[in-house]
This record gives structure tokens, sequence and C-alpha cells, in this order.
């Protein structure tokens, strides 16, 4: 829905006035009921924004100083987000943030997902080996089906498989270190 | 006609010009991937010159990504006029965010198509978007997915194998993907079932919502459907999931077609017809009235009670009537009044299968 002033802009701002006994519903987006002065209430969006804006002003590394809080707090290192701050924001400050908060983030990430891990793609070079690690898992869990049923070429071919990928994981760790 | 250099392109997307798969029911079917990269800062709280250096690597991959997959451009939002940013929201090319966006340094990357745009130093450092008409969200996850590998090949992506892809928010994080679709649905809101099938979906994990994004009215008869859970399922599974229930939607909204033609034909066909004939002769509408005058005859096309009108140019009209998109083609700043005037000028027009500039104002 369009801001019914500027008609540019979202409305964000939804109004109900009753005066006397006549219902007004205005659809404003913030710049424009700012600026008519209907915003002087205490609106929640109000003051994240007004904290955003205020770190997004700072120096990335002081923001944590500058908001008072002290560093024996989790903090990221990189960015200098605190975990209360992370708690108010709702969002990260950068992807090193996910080790600083790592202890807080399982039951949250459970609440949000109902999941803890990532099953999804994984990229080429940032993935690492963890490609060809998740490949080798699959394998062995197909060589103990064929060692049950007895399928004993193929649980050979299979453990050569297992071999070769052992063996560029191992490559690819002693590249990447 | 103004002199301006237009930047922008007023050519109607791909996605709002051919059908597609499903294409009477469902309009268009999206994908997102949110992507940062290691170390930097998000956007919100990165300096300028940190942004600025996502962007110029960004910039650096667009000769590779044109090369790869066909031409883009690139604009910063500093070199866009509002009106300009606000075009390609209405097309949903960019955000309302990004267009909204004070910060340097943001910046969308534009397929020459309109089916590819990456956001820059949006909320996250890039965000991949394919958008296709009907229901393909296979094919989108795909594309989308291309642009990606090749991104990475250059970029530092900040994932973690717990985590997946890491995002500024944590509802994002993992797969870093939101596939949507956007469906067409007046014969179920007609027949008062739409209520129930929509808070059956919003039950299995997906979101329902009106197409101007979070907390906008259903109008027009148009719903988006949305993947809410992005840690924990793959990007296929997510597709998949999202393509089964909307799947189900579009039998349930045939049915409801059905239900319609056959035991109110007359009402109907009434309702459709007068709808279109307010669009062809009304001098003035309001955005909202063209929304569900244009929901009825696309329904009395698709019915086949309309046969004198082409099904696409109602797609094109349902977004194309916009505030934004009407005083970028007229060049002029136009205040409500006059674009209530241009509005019902343009569809008149369309309808009779010609184009606004055909004709001088």
């Amino acid at each position: 829905m369009l801001c019914e002033n500027c008609k540019e802009r979202q409305a964000t701002v939804h109004l109900t006035k009753i005066i006397n006994n006549e219902k007004y519903v205005q659809h404003l987006c913030e710049q424009c009921a700012r600026e008519k002065g209907e915003f002087d209430f205490d609106f929640p969006s109000f003051s994240l924004q007004n904290l955003l804006s205020g770190l997004m002003n700072l120096d990335a590394q002081s923001a944590g100083q500058v908001m008072g809080f002290t560093t024996q707090k989790l903090q990221c290192d990189n960015c200098g987000l605190t975990y209360a701050q992370f708690g108010q924001l709702g969002r990260f400050g950068c992807s090193r943030c996910y080790n600083a908060f790592n202890e807080r983030l399982v039951p949250l990430m459970r609440r949000i997902h109902g999941s803890t891990q990532h099953l999804g793609k994984i990229p080429k070079r940032a993935g690492g080996t963890l490609k060809l690690r998740r490949s080798i898992e699959e394998l062995r869990q197909k060589l103990q089906e064929a060692v049950a049923r007895e399928e004993f070429e193929r649980a050979a071919k299979l453990r050569d498989q297992i071999r070769e990928l052992e063996e560029q994981a191992r490559e690819g760790e002693n590249n990447e270190q | 006609m103004n002199s301006k250099q237009k930047k922008i392109s007023l050519k109607v997307s791909e996605w709002l010009r051919s059908p597609g798969p499903d294409g009477d029911i469902v309009l268009s079917s999206r994908v997102r991937l949110a992507r940062n990269l290691r170390d930097i800062p998000f956007p919100y709280l990165a300096s300028d010159s940190q942004s600025a250096a996502v962007l110029k690597k960004v910039r650096a991959m667009v000769p590779a990504l044109a090369a790869a997959y066909g031409p883009l451009k690139i604009f910063t939002m500093d070199e866009l006029d509002s009106l300009e940013r606000q075009v390609l929201v209405e097309k949903h090319l960019i955000s309302p965010a990004l267009a909204n966006n004070q910060q340097h340094n943001s910046a969308v990357l534009l397929r020459d198509d309109e089916v590819i745009s990456i956001m820059v130093n949006e909320e996250d450092h890039l965000r991949i978007q394919c958008l296709l008409p009907g229901l393909q969200l296979e094919r989108a996850l795909q594309l989308a997915g291309d642009y990606d590998d090749l991104l990475e090949e250059k970029l530092d992506y900040a994932f973690d194998e717990q985590w997946g892809y890491l995002t500024v928010c944590p509802t994002n994080v993992g797969t870093g993907l939101r596939a949507s679709v956007m469906m067409h649905l007046p014969a179920l809101m007609l027949t008062k079932q739409a209520n129930r099938i929509l808070q059956a979906i919003a039950q299995v994990g997906l979101a329902v919502r009106g197409i101007y994004g979070e907390g906008s009215e259903i109008k027009g008869n148009l719903v988006q459907i949305s993947n809410q859970i992005t840690l924990g399922q793959s990007g296929e599974e997510i597709v998949r999931n999202l393509y089964g229930v909307a799947k189900q939607v579009v039998e349930q909204e045939t049915q409801a077609r059905q239900i319609l033609l056959n035991e109110g034909r007359d009402r109907i066909a009434d309702r459709v017809n007068r709808s279109l004939g307010t669009l062809r002769y009304a001098r003035l509408i309001s955005s909202e009235e063209a929304m569900q005058l244009l929901s009825d005859v696309r329904l009395g096309v698709d019915l086949g009670l309309i046969e004198e009108v082409v099904g696409s140019i109602l797609k094109e009209l349902l977004l194309l009537h916009r505030p934004a998109y009407l005083q970028y083609l007229t060049g002029r700043n136009l205040d409500s009044f006059d674009r209530d005037r241009v509005r019902a000028k343009l569809i008149r027009l369309r309808l009779a299968g010609k184009h606004l500039h055909e004709e001088e104002e």
C-alpha cells in the first residue's frame, strides 16, 4: 500500500483516529507521518530505526564501546557487535558474529527454523572439503548396506571410491593450510 | 514527452510478457539467494569504504557474468532519481529497501531481459534474484544458482558448515533462499474459499501475503506465497514443497472457476463484462479500482467469456498502471488526479491494442 500523502513510498504507519465518534483512517509512510506530526508517540519500529541509523554512522570497530557495552560480554572481535545489540537489532554485524555468538545460536535457530544444521548447497571454494566429506559419508553408508546384503563386488568398488575421495580430501586440506 | 534520456527501460519485462507454465493462474515465480562476503561488516554496519569495496568487487564481475549469461547493466542507486528507483520497485526488480537506501554504494545488476537482478549492499551484500513467468521455480533456482556459482569463483563468500550461507538476519541463514509464487485467485476469492486455503498454507510453514510486500493487503486478487524456513532443508526441497503447494492451489482455483461457470455463468459473464466496460470508458480510475477491474477482465478472458482482449495485456496492466511507471512514461510529475486520468487513458489505449506514445496527450 502506498502512502496517501506522497503516493510514492510504502505506507507503514496506519492511523485510526476517532474524533466525535467519527472514525478516520490514514495510511502514511514514515516520512510523511513525521512531517504531519503524527509520529510523536512511541512507535516500536521507530526506536529500532533510530538505533540502526545511529549504528550506521559509527565506526564499526568501536560500536560496542560507544553503545556502552563492556567487552567482557559476548562480543564479535571483527565488527564489535555485542550479543546484547544483536538481540535488540535481530541482525548479525558480520560473518564472524556467528562464531562469536555460536554458543547462543543453537536454541535461537531451532526456534526460527526447527533445525540447526545446513543441508543445502555447498559453495565450491568457501565450502572447502565439506562437499567431499559429505560424499564420503554417503558412500560409507552405501558400503555398509552392500556388505550387509553380501554384495561384495559392489562393496569393493565403493571402498575404492571412498579411498579416492579421502585422498582428494586430504590433498584439499593440505592446500588449505 | 520529456527530453531527458530514460535510463530505465520502460519495456515490459520477460516475466510480464509471456505466460509460462500454469500461466493462467501463476503469474510469476521468483527465487532470491542472500549471499555475503566473509569478514566484511554487513551493509548496515559497513563503513563507506567497506561497502565501496564490496561494490567494486561485484562490479569487476560484470564482464564475466555478461559473457557467460547475457548482457547486463549496473545501476548505482546514486545515479538513479527516486522516480527511476520506484519504477524498478514496481517492476519487482529491486526491493523498496534498496530503493530507499540512503547509503552510497548500493546498486543493482540488471540483465537486459530483466529475468535476473542482483542487488548489491541491500540488507545483505548480495541478493541474486531470478524472476520468471508462470510456475517455474526449479528453473528459477537453477538460473540464480548459475550466477551464484560464477560469483563465488572470485568472491569470498561467508559460509559455515553448520549454519550454511551466513546472512544478516537469522531468518535467512542456511540456503539464503526465498522462493515465491505470485498467483491470481479471483474464483477462490469470489467463492469465499480463499481464506480457508490460505490459512492451511500458512500452517505448513509458508507465508501468504499481498503482492506489495510484507503486511500488504491482498489487491486485485493477487497473492504471494513464499517459504519461511531456510535452514535444514536443501534449496531443491524448499522449491519442491512450494511447487507442490502452488500446484494444489492451481487445482483449487481451477475447480472454483469451473463452479462459477457451471452455476452462475450469466452472473459471472455480466460481472466481467461490466468491468471491461468500465475500463474501456472510464476517464478517471484509481489504482485500487483498476486492480480489481483488471482482475475481473483477466478472469473473463481465462474463462472464455471475453474474447476480444488478449490475456497478456492484462497481466502487463495489472502491474504497469502503478504511479511511478505512469509518471516515468509521461515524463511529468502527476498529482493523484492526473495519475487517475493518465491511468484510465493508458488502460483504454492498451485494451484497444495501442500504446500511450502513439497518441499525443
